[in-house]
């Protein structure tokens, strides 16, 4: 009995114990119906073995938008418990793990899964490409991620969750003060998830740098693709600082060193430094991808090439450089003195620089356009203004001086959510209608979306603004309740009333999926929107291979140029395509780094070292693989084209374009 | 698969190129971990609680030892590459295998070396400078272990499949793997070792 202790909940309540019978029920649920229609054949080898890019793609999105309810149950819990004074739905503990929870998921399990999505599916598509440089690799980034998330997630009722904020700060994370493992799932599955992100870094910059369509010079790019690579980069030099941190912290947290403690030299600060010099630059690694998707979009729908092309690269540069410069603004209030907090005000004011270019640019390309007020258009619009009130409250914590009052406060959690949910979740949205004709073969209900819309942004101005001025009032973030008299509770009522609104968009979109699958018509052709970039020249359902010839470029929207300026982008004979074979090795890998974290997070030593040596076993067996992949050969292609009816760029658009 | 015979083994075909770009990519991740292990380091190293201070516990006998002994390997890998590019695969594999034994050498000697710091009261618990110490150390020490199994495998797939253009590119990236070893060596060397030992 001793030995089962240990997975118990240290604070339970009937909320957990519903939820426990919930997720149980549901996994039941879905292993029984997978089994009932004979699915598992189909699942293992068209999607757990695969390593297209596009269907790893879809994976990621599915994962993502699972994780966005879970993150958003959070939220709600968190509004309802601060929606009056003295409320009694959540406990202080409770509250704790839920804040805690609610960030971690947010920025891992559905920003990053939301990125690497749209970056699997879009950025070989659109370097006219046929896969990324390392398909396997990508495959494993997958898993990992997946087994981080689900790692992650068991925590809520094996164990108990973290409950030392997102940012986990020490000595509060350490063992002294976090008694339970919640942390230590924080670390490990961090650090699981983190490995698959590295990764996924790596490729897709090789991808990039090394795989693009004849004639596309960098600066030839598609937008998206871009952002992407400045993103990657990013990724590559920023993880590996959250890397070591997450060692140390799991060190002390495990094997009793001293790297964050209180005693024995120990320094607490130095977390906070490593968290923030990777933590700042991942706040750009969400936004970035974002800004590229708003790019694509914009220039669609108001019918122009995107205005300042090099300015807009430009500044995505400087954006990624000034990135690593601003970490200590994250703990002005934390004893570096004047002089350090001035320089890092300074270079924290200068990014608002480069993303107003952005914005005027985006501004220009819509000047004197023939907008089109589609779904992905309206969160593009609607971001535009919401964003920048989001980045002048930015540059108000930007000054150290008057940080010392904001800091800490609701105005913050005002602010970052009025960058993220402008700024990166409503181009996730936009995108994702965007998008969703080309890799599904429906287009999402327009009226519906519209409606989706209008709840998720006006659902977040009445939950955010409120919390500006009880922010400025004096109430801090992270407190599970206050009294009546600090007069916060109608403001907060506000919020809560705003954040049902939200949600009910959220149920809108589920909706609008069902909606469209069941009644869209499915004969869109292969370009709904009438768009620019050559991920638009395939057909849809895409191939395979993606292009049957590889497309030859001329300009960043070289589709544009093949249909209005006669550009010839497929030309040559049919040649025999070589594609990667599937590997079930990736999703073996994930279920041992997955044991491998559970062992380590309960101290399981026997399983812990037995699963690592699993994983070093899987890579020597990959060092002696001969995989040579295999060929399509022409005639198999031919066969495959000619299911096709319309060539992409010369069909009838009358069926949608009329709608908008 | 297509073979460029203008470039070197390594280089001619279109995946081994990706795979040298990528690796190249990985080695400037690298770079940011061990930068990250050093900012530690350094940060913590003044930071002994009770425990020993660097010129407490460093001895210079065994740090000279292991500087020869992985200097010499990234030597004896490098002539390995010049005699694969030479297409030489016995005296490729000869070189290959001394400098897994050079490694392997570096280790016993690491490992001495971390008995005697258990010995004289520098464990893992005592302190943040022991703690960072042992780290960047042992992360370094991994990265060789792994390249000794790695390293291994490449031998004995030379041996029976030859020198393809496969087993080329993978031997060139494991020699680049090992000089990146060789040169975070150099920084411990000098930053951590020679620097505590003059504090």
């Amino acid at each position: 009995m001793e030995f089962f202790e240990r997975f118990a909940i240290p604070h339970p309540s009937p909320m957990i114990y519903a939820s426990m019978v919930a997720i149980a029920l549901v996994s039941i649920g879905i292993l029984v119906g997978i089994t009932y229609f004979k699915k598992w054949g189909y699942l293992w080898h068209e999607w757990f073995t695969s390593v297209d890019h596009k269907k790893i793609g879809i994976m990621y999105l599915i994962s993502a938008l699972i994780m966005l309810f879970r993150g958003g149950a959070d939220a709600i819990l968190m509004r309802a418990q601060l929606s009056s004074p003295e409320m009694k739905l959540l406990d202080a503990q409770h509250y704790n793990e839920i804040f805690t929870t609610h960030g971690v998921v947010m920025i891992f399990f559905v920003v990053m899964p939301f990125i690497f999505a749209f970056m699997n599916l879009i950025v070989p598509l659109q370097i006219g490409g046929r896969d990324v440089a390392f398909p396997r690799l990508n495959a494993l980034s997958f898993w990992l991620f997946f087994a981080g998330a689900m790692l992650f997630n068991i925590s809520f009722v094996i164990g108990g969750s973290p409950d030392a904020g997102w940012t986990s700060y020490f000595p509060l994370a350490g063992n002294d003060f976090s008694t339970s493992v919640g942390t230590n799932y924080y670390m490990l599955a961090l650090q699981i998830s983190g490995i698959g992100s590295l990764m996924t870094g790596i490729n897709m910059i090789t991808t990039i740098l090394k795989m693009r369509a004849p004639g596309m010079t960098l600066m030839k790019l598609p937008m998206f693709t871009w952002s992407a690579l400045i993103t990657n980069v990013i990724i590559v030099f920023a993880f590996p600082v959250l890397t070591i941190a997450l060692l140390m912290g799991t060190t002390d947290r495990l094997f009793g060193t001293n790297f964050f403690t209180t005693g024995n030299g120990g320094m607490d600060m130095l977390w906070a430094n490593f968290f923030w010099v990777w933590g700042h630059p991942e706040v750009y690694i969400l936004i970035l991808p974002a800004f590229g998707l708003y790019s694509e979009i914009i220039s669609t729908f108001s019918g122009r090439n995107l205005y300042g092309y090099k300015s807009m690269v430009g500044s995505m540069v400087l954006i990624s450089l000034l990135s690593f410069l601003v970490w200590t603004h994250h703990f002005f209030t934390m004893g570096q003195g004047a002089f350090t907090n001035s320089i890092f005000s300074i270079t924290t004011m200068a990014i608002a620089v480069p993303t107003g270019v952005k914005i005027f640019n985006w501004l220009f390309t819509m000047w004197k356009g023939k907008i089109r007020f589609t779904v992905p258009m309206l969160y593009s619009v609607g971001f535009i203004p919401l964003f920048t009130i989001g980045g002048v409250t930015g540059v108000m914590l930007a000054m150290s001086a008057a940080d010392y009052q904001y800091h800490n406060t609701m105005f913050l959690v005002a602010h970052f959510h009025n960058t993220i949910i402008p700024g990166v979740l409503f181009a996730l949205l936009a995108g994702l209608t965007y998008y969703w004709p080309k890799f599904f073969g429906f287009m999402l209900n327009e009226k519906i979306g519209k409606s989706t819309f209008w709840l998720v942004a006006v659902g977040f101005v009445l939950t955010f603004f409120p919390m500006y001025i009880t922010g400025l009032d004096g109430q801090a973030r992270r407190m599970y309740t206050y009294s009546e008299e600090t007069g916060f509770g109608p403001l907060n009522m506000l919020s809560f009333v705003g954040s049902a609104l939200f949600a009910i968009g959220f149920v809108t979109l589920v909706y609008n999926l069902y909606y469209s699958f069941k009644n869209s018509p499915r004969n869109i052709g292969s370009d709904p929107w009438d768009a620019r970039s050559v991920e638009w020249a395939t057909h849809t359902p895409i191939p395979e291979y993606n292009f049957a010839r590889l497309p030859q470029v001329a300009s960043s929207e070289a589709f544009w140029d093949m249909k209005k300026k006669g550009h010839k982008l497929f030309t040559g004979e049919l040649k025999e395509i070589h594609m990667p074979n599937n590997s079930g090795v990736p999703f073996v890998l994930g279920i041992i780094f997955f044991i491998a974290g559970f062992s380590f997070v309960f101290a399981l030593w026997v399983p812990a070292v037995v699963a690592v040596i699993g994983i070093f076993v899987c890579m020597a067996l990959r060092s002696f693989e001969q995989d040579h992949g295999r060929h399509i050969n022409v005639k198999e292609i031919k066969e495959i084209e000619a299911q096709y009816e319309e060539v992409p760029g010369n069909e009838d658009r009358s069926h949608t374009t009329t709608r908008v | 698969m297509k073979i460029d015979h203008t470039q070197p083994l390594e280089y001619s075909t279109d995946q081994n190129q990706l795979n040298i770009l990528g690796f190249w990519i990985f080695l400037g991740a690298e770079i940011m971990l061990f930068a990250t292990l050093f900012t530690a380091y350094f940060t913590l190293e003044g930071r002994t609680g009770s425990g020993p201070t660097p010129a407490d516990i460093f001895e210079i006998t065994p740090v000279l030892i292991e500087t020869f002994v992985l200097l010499t390997s990234s030597f004896t890998i490098g002539l390995g590459v010049h005699a694969m590019r030479l297409g030489r695969k016995n005296a490729m594999l000869t070189f290959f295998g001394i400098t897994l034994l050079l490694g392997l050498g570096f280790l016993g000697v690491e490992i001495y070396e971390f008995t005697h710091y258990y010995h004289v009261g520098a464990t893992y618990q005592t302190s943040a400078f022991t703690a960072a110490l042992l780290t960047t150390l042992g992360t370094h020490g991994a990265h060789v272990t792994l390249g000794l199994f790695w390293g291994l495998f490449i031998i004995l797939q030379v041996k029976k499949r030859g020198l393809t253009p496969e087993n080329a590119n993978k031997s060139f990236i494991f020699s680049l793997y090992w000089h990146f070893l060789d040169v975070v060596w150099i920084f411990i060397f000098s930053f951590i070792y020679l620097k505590g030992m003059m504090m």
